[in-house]
């Protein structure tokens, strides 16, 4: 139904030594090689490690210079690129809505259909979140917008590769 | 053993080998310069930061060891981007020490406080930020490792106050020799996959129209002796760019000299006009390529580098070889074997041709005119040792230099190539005479790039590092006067110097220098010989050049190579 089309976007995992200032080599180095993040995600895994997953822009750069470019980082040890079929891809939005009182019921219903969450709710607010494949969230959001959203938050995807 | 990370700093740097330092000290560097005093290492005091770091890119171009520079935190550590980013971009290892306010001041904008890993990171192959005294014998080890390996290039390290003064007990340490290297991110890739070995000896035996196209990653792997050794073993002429003068020497037959924007026409035609491109160490930088979609267009390409990056980065290779240039030339030699090459035979007589039509050539002098910067650089040549290191800055005198002088040896060919930093002569003739004390070493240099760093004649007289300056005075910014000529109708925006203003003999006088000025194209040689029989002090010898003399050929910015202009002379006979 979806992701059938030429990828506008590549998702990369990467693995980086868990040292002060890797998050600014890895951003600076996008920024002064004119790549383009779409997104950035980056937790530790252990002690020594993080990860990152950084979705960019296939637009910006050919996807081969940015993993060489990244890969001379002396704190980047690791690079994956992540296709939708190699890999588990996650992510999560959360949502504040004002809604029309009456409308409450078909949102519950729509977010229920993408396994959503409802966090809690007034009478004319709704506070939902969802984690999901990111094109799962764009669907939602689009069709969550004509009801009034107020703010959101996404994460950015992360990926690991799928089991075999 | 315990000590302070000052002594810790510099036993560190004893560990690596380190014989010299270039550097001035400051407030933040203050107890580092305190154990100087009891280290074995020389210490050369220069009189801007700047010239510490082009001193310490000259001595690791000359030597092959890795040079040291150390200045303080703030406006020093500032001082210093510039040489960082010229090694950085011509892959020179240096290894820059920098003074930091005490780690508890960081990010109160104390004084001469700068976040002087955030600015060098973008100028650096990697830096580091010490918060431990105990860390400091592993991380420099792996400084001097990263910037040595690999592609090599510049590593800065940031030491805070607190853990190099022994007033402070933050800095007590216990000394450890620095263990196995942990740099899980860090494995350059040094030997060729044989495969792409095989296909690359493969596309070279089919080639009718060859051209080596050797770049300066020749040199930072020592490879000179395995490139002519290629060369001689395929039958293949030689490209040598700006980066790689020297790596062949100009006397071989197959050597056609430099390509590029200010190229000989042969150089730049051959590459043009080649069926194949080998590419060793060289990374099609556009002052070579020109407009890069009329670029060698019926070339296929080998290209051997040992940074992936730079494979495909800007023309996409046949065949793309990882790996260390003397090595991959080495295995490349044991792979043709015994194996026959197609006939070259008709491609060298092209050659030939154009070498014969289009020399590197210039108008000599009208009788009473002022001297032609070309006839001084073939004199300057002509009675130097043959082994003189030459240093030059960037303009029109660099690209005379290049031109004129015959490199015969490798390593005596030093220049800010990728950045283009003015006023690189003089700093890295010294750094190189520092480091090759027998050698000559002439800084040839415009009289634009003279008033950007001559200041460091005063370190070169003061700690008797005698280089001399052949200083090409036409009172101009003659490359931008040039281009203002050809591109911009004659308008000549602020190139003007404003001679005679400053008198370079008192000047030089001043500071410690024997000083010569030649006017006249009969004391010319006289003046040369004069000032390499000196070798107790640096010498300038000035030489009042034509003012508006051009370089040439060229090929204008953003065209084609193929357009290349040669000399008026030599304009009449390409036209027929």
């Amino acid at each position: 139904m979806r992701r059938s089309q030429m990828p506008s976007t590549h998702t990369l995992a990467v693995l980086v030594e868990n040292k002060a200032g890797v998050l600014a080599r890895v951003a600076g180095l996008f920024a002064r090689r004119g790549f383009n993040i779409e997104s950035l995600a980056v937790a530790p895994t252990d002690e020594r490690f993080s990860r990152i997953t950084i979705v960019v822009d296939a637009q910006s750069a050919p996807i081969d210079q940015i993993k060489k470019q990244l890969d001379k980082l002396i704190n980047v040890v690791d690079i994956v690129e992540l296709s939708t079929e190699s890999a588990a891809l996650r992510e999560m939005v959360l949502v504040r809505m004002k809604v029309d009182p009456g409308k409450v019921p078909e949102i519950e219903e729509l977010v229920e259909g993408f396994s959503g969450t409802i966090i809690n709710a007034t009478e004319d607010h709704l506070m939902l979140s969802l984690s999901s494949h990111p094109e799962d969230l764009d669907d939602l959001l689009s069709q969550l917008r004509p009801f009034g959203i107020e703010e959101l938050q996404r994460t950015g995807a992360i990926a690991i590769p799928r089991i075999e | 053993m315990q000590m302070d990370g000052g002594q810790a700093l510099l036993k560190a740097l004893e560990f690596e080998g380190v014989e010299m330092v270039f550097g001035y000290p400051g407030g933040a560097i203050l107890p580092v310069y305190d154990s100087v005093l009891e280290s074995g290492i020389r210490h050369v005091l220069v009189r801007h930061e700047q010239g510490a770091g082009h001193m310490a890119s000259g001595y690791a171009h000359a030597t092959g060891k890795p040079g040291v520079v150390m200045v303080t935190s703030g406006p020093a550590a500032t001082n210093i981007v510039t040489p960082l980013a010229d090694a950085y971009l011509d892959s020179v290892p240096i290894v820059a020490i920098t003074g930091q306010v005490p780690y508890g001041l960081i990010g109160t904008d104390a004084f001469q406080e700068t976040d002087t890993t955030g600015i060098t990171m973008a100028v650096t192959k990697h830096n580091y930020l010490v918060s431990d005294p105990n860390d400091i014998p592993h991380i420099v080890h792996e400084a001097f490792h990263i910037a040595t390996h690999g592609r090599p290039g510049p590593v800065l390290i940031d030491l805070p106050k607190n853990i190099t003064d022994a007033a402070n007990p933050d800095s007590l340490m216990t000394w450890k020799d620095p263990g196995p290297l942990d740099l899980p991110g860090f494995q350059p890739v040094l030997d060729a996959d044989p495969a792409d070995v095989t296909a690359a000896v493969k596309l070279w035996t089919e080639a009718s129209r060859p051209v080596i196209y050797a770049g300066g990653g020749i040199l930072k792997a020592r490879g000179a002796a395995e490139l002519t050794a290629l060369a001689e073993r395929t039958n293949t002429p030689v490209v040598t760019t700006l980066m790689a003068r020297g790596a062949m020497p100009d006397s071989h037959e197959l050597n056609l000299g430099m390509p590029g924007m200010h190229g000989n026409y042969t150089a730049v035609m051959a590459m043009q006009e080649a069926d194949l491109l080998i590419a060793l160490g060289s990374r099609f930088d556009d002052r070579v390529t020109g407009r890069l979609d009329s670029f060698a267009p019926d070339a296929k390409v080998i290209h051997v580098d040992i940074d992936p990056a730079e494979l495909g980065k800007i023309r996409m290779p046949d065949v793309a070889i990882r790996g260390d240039a003397k090595r991959v030339m080495a295995a490349m030699l044991a792979e043709f074997g015994s194996a026959t090459l197609a006939d070259h035979g008709g491609w060298r007589s092209t050659l030939s041709g154009w070498q014969e039509n289009y020399p590197l050539a210039y108008e000599s002098a009208e009788p009473g005119g002022k001297l032609k910067p070309q006839m001084v650089l073939e004199r300057l040549r002509d009675a130097s040792p043959k082994d003189t290191i030459v240093a030059s800055g960037v303009g029109q005198h660099q690209m005379w230099a290049s031109q004129y002088w015959q490199f015969d040896h490798a390593y005596t060919w030093l220049n800010s190539g990728g950045l283009g930093t003015m006023g690189y002569s003089i700093p890295a003739a010294i750094g190189a005479k520092a480091g090759m004390p027998d050698r000559t070493v002439w800084a040839i240099d415009g009289d634009g790039c003279f008033q950007m760093t001559c200041q460091e004649l005063i370190t070169a007289a003061v700690e008797k590092i005698p280089i001399k300056v052949a200083l090409l005075n036409n009172s101009y910014l003659g490359m931008v006067r040039q281009w203002q000529e050809m591109f911009y109708e004659n308008r000549y925006s602020e190139v003007d110097l404003g001679g005679p203003v400053p008198d370079y003999i008192k000047l030089s006088e001043a500071m410690g220098c024997v000083a010569i000025r030649v006017e006249d194209p009969d004391e010319v040689e006289a003046a040369i010989e004069r000032a390499n029989a000196i070798n107790d002090r640096p010498v300038v010898v000035e030489f009042v050049t034509e003012p508006e003399e051009n370089v040439y050929p060229m090929v204008p910015g953003g065209k084609s190579n193929s357009e290349v202009v040669v000399p008026p002379f030599q304009q009449k006979e390409r036209n027929q």
